[in-house]
């Protein structure tokens, strides 16, 4: 992360999208849980693409690993691939209306979903089933809030 | 240009280090030590998001009104007393056991110690079946160690940390158990489905004498668990002649998506002489 202003904000916002990611829930609403740290991520990296990058999102993914104990390296895998694609993407994605970002972002997240399972696949678990492409879904319908929500902090902070 | 060319770069390498981690964790199990020391990183974070659920059971016993811990005083009590009743016959019962089983020549009894422990968190991902409990290495947990709560089997502790550790559930898809049906002694395994609400008997032939409302106990068989311990209550059989095998689930008697409260399990399998010591039963 290059230096900057109120780089404890950005740090907070991915702890706390950790910590929503890694609370315990009640039975079956675990299915439909949005996945909170890629949908941080990709704001950061459209937002302030110099600054949160491919590092960031590697040094997140292997938090996320262990939070999940998946294979370490499969969830940096997955993001460092969607803080890629947004920092390619960012200009474009800053213009697009709100309904576009969200279509981009359930992309994104399907993108980090059919990797996480490919690593289940991997540690043999092979129970066939699409719920895991919900989260996708209610991530995309989560997204406009979540930006709004990261935006006016960013704004009130004067991140940049 | 330049710019271009450079996150192209980064991007290769990050991605082929994430891969070559993927690699060694899938192939080295040597790496399980590393992330042990690396699972303190987040551990934090699974403290801090257990913390609004403990202060609010905290709160709650500070706001308690006084005739309602009375009552509660007064119910366990006599729970208590029941308990006491059964522990006397058990002790008796114990003593008894072990006289039969020297008449029998038979190997051991085990002796069990129990660490308690209490979960503080799940796994995030609903396709991986494990709790993260508050005690680890220091407090004297090990690897593969058998859980339970106050119903039966939740499952082992699979990954060992110095201050948290965490525990594979029995309905996990990687689970296994030996068990053996209570009511006739007939053992078998119990697989996990990924399903907190069933385990599959897989093996059973046709013919087995297995029925709806059998409870499976832990065979001790693998020397992982110890003997005796409820770990599911049959709940279906299906008799199909298409197929060798009948189809059995059977419902965990563990409560495993709302236990808080865990027992870690240390077995002794020491194989003691025949005479028997009976000086070092401590009940």
């Amino acid at each position: 992360m290059v230096k900057g202003n109120a780089t404890w904000a950005i740090y907070c916002s991915f702890i706390l999208a950790l910590m929503l990611s890694a609370m315990p829930l009640p039975n079956g609403l675990e299915w439909g849980w949005p996945e909170w740290v890629p949908m941080v991520l990709i704001y950061w990296c459209m937002a302030l693409p110099h600054r949160v990058g491919l590092g960031t999102a590697w040094v997140l993914g292997l938090l996320v690993d262990l939070l999940q104990s998946s294979y370490l390296g499969l969830n940096a895998l997955s993001l460092v691939l969607i803080a890629w694609i947004t920092c390619l993407l960012y200009r474009r994605l800053r213009m697009y209306r709100m309904l576009q970002q969200a279509l981009a972002v359930l992309l994104l997240i399907a993108l980090n979903q059919f990797i996480s399972r490919w690593g289940q696949a991997l540690s043999g678990n092979t129970a066939s089933n699409l719920m895991y492409l919900l989260p996708t879904l209610v991530s995309a319908l989560v997204w406009p809030w979540l930006f709004v929500v990261l935006r006016s902090l960013r704004q009130a902070l004067r991140v940049n | 240009m330049f710019k271009a060319s450079r996150t192209q770069s980064k991007l290769l390498g990050y991605t082929l280090l994430a891969i070559a981690l993927i690699f060694a964790d899938y192939n080295f199990p040597q790496t399980k030590q590393i992330r042990i020391w690396m699972t303190l990183l987040v551990t934090p974070i699974q403290w801090l998001v257990d913390l609004p659920g403990q202060t609010w059971t905290r709160l709650n016993e500070l706001v308690m009104a006084r005739e309602h811990l009375l009552e509660q005083n007064r119910q366990l009590r006599i729970q208590n007393l029941l308990d006491q009743r059964q522990i006397q016959k058990l002790a008796a019962l114990t003593v008894e056991n072990y006289r039969l089983r020297g008449l029998l020549n038979a190997a051991e009894k085990l002796d069990e110690k129990v660490i308690l422990s209490e979960l503080i968190g799940l796994n995030p991902d609903p396709f991986v079946h494990q709790v993260i409990i508050n005690s680890g290495s220091e407090d004297g947990v090990v690897l593969g160690q058998p859980v339970i709560d106050s119903t039966g089997v939740m499952g082992q502790v699979c990954m060992l940390g110095p201050y948290t550790s965490r525990v594979l559930l029995v309905s996990d898809s990687n689970h296994a158990i030996p068990v053996q049906i209570n009511r006739n002694g007939l053992r078998t395994v119990a697989y996990g489905q990924g399903n907190y609400d069933y385990l599959a008997l897989a093996d059973l032939a046709d013919t087995e004498d297995i029925r709806v409302g059998d409870i499976l106990v832990s065979s001790g068989l693998g020397l992982r668990f110890p003997v005796g311990y409820p770990v599911a209550e049959v709940t279906e059989v299906i008799h199909d002649p298409g197929r060798a095998f009948a189809q059995v689930k059977a419902k965990p008697t563990a409560q495993l998506s709302n236990s808080r409260q865990l027992l870690l399990v240390k077995i002794g399998y020491k194989h003691r002489p025949a005479d028997l010591d009976l000086s070092n039963w401590d009940q």
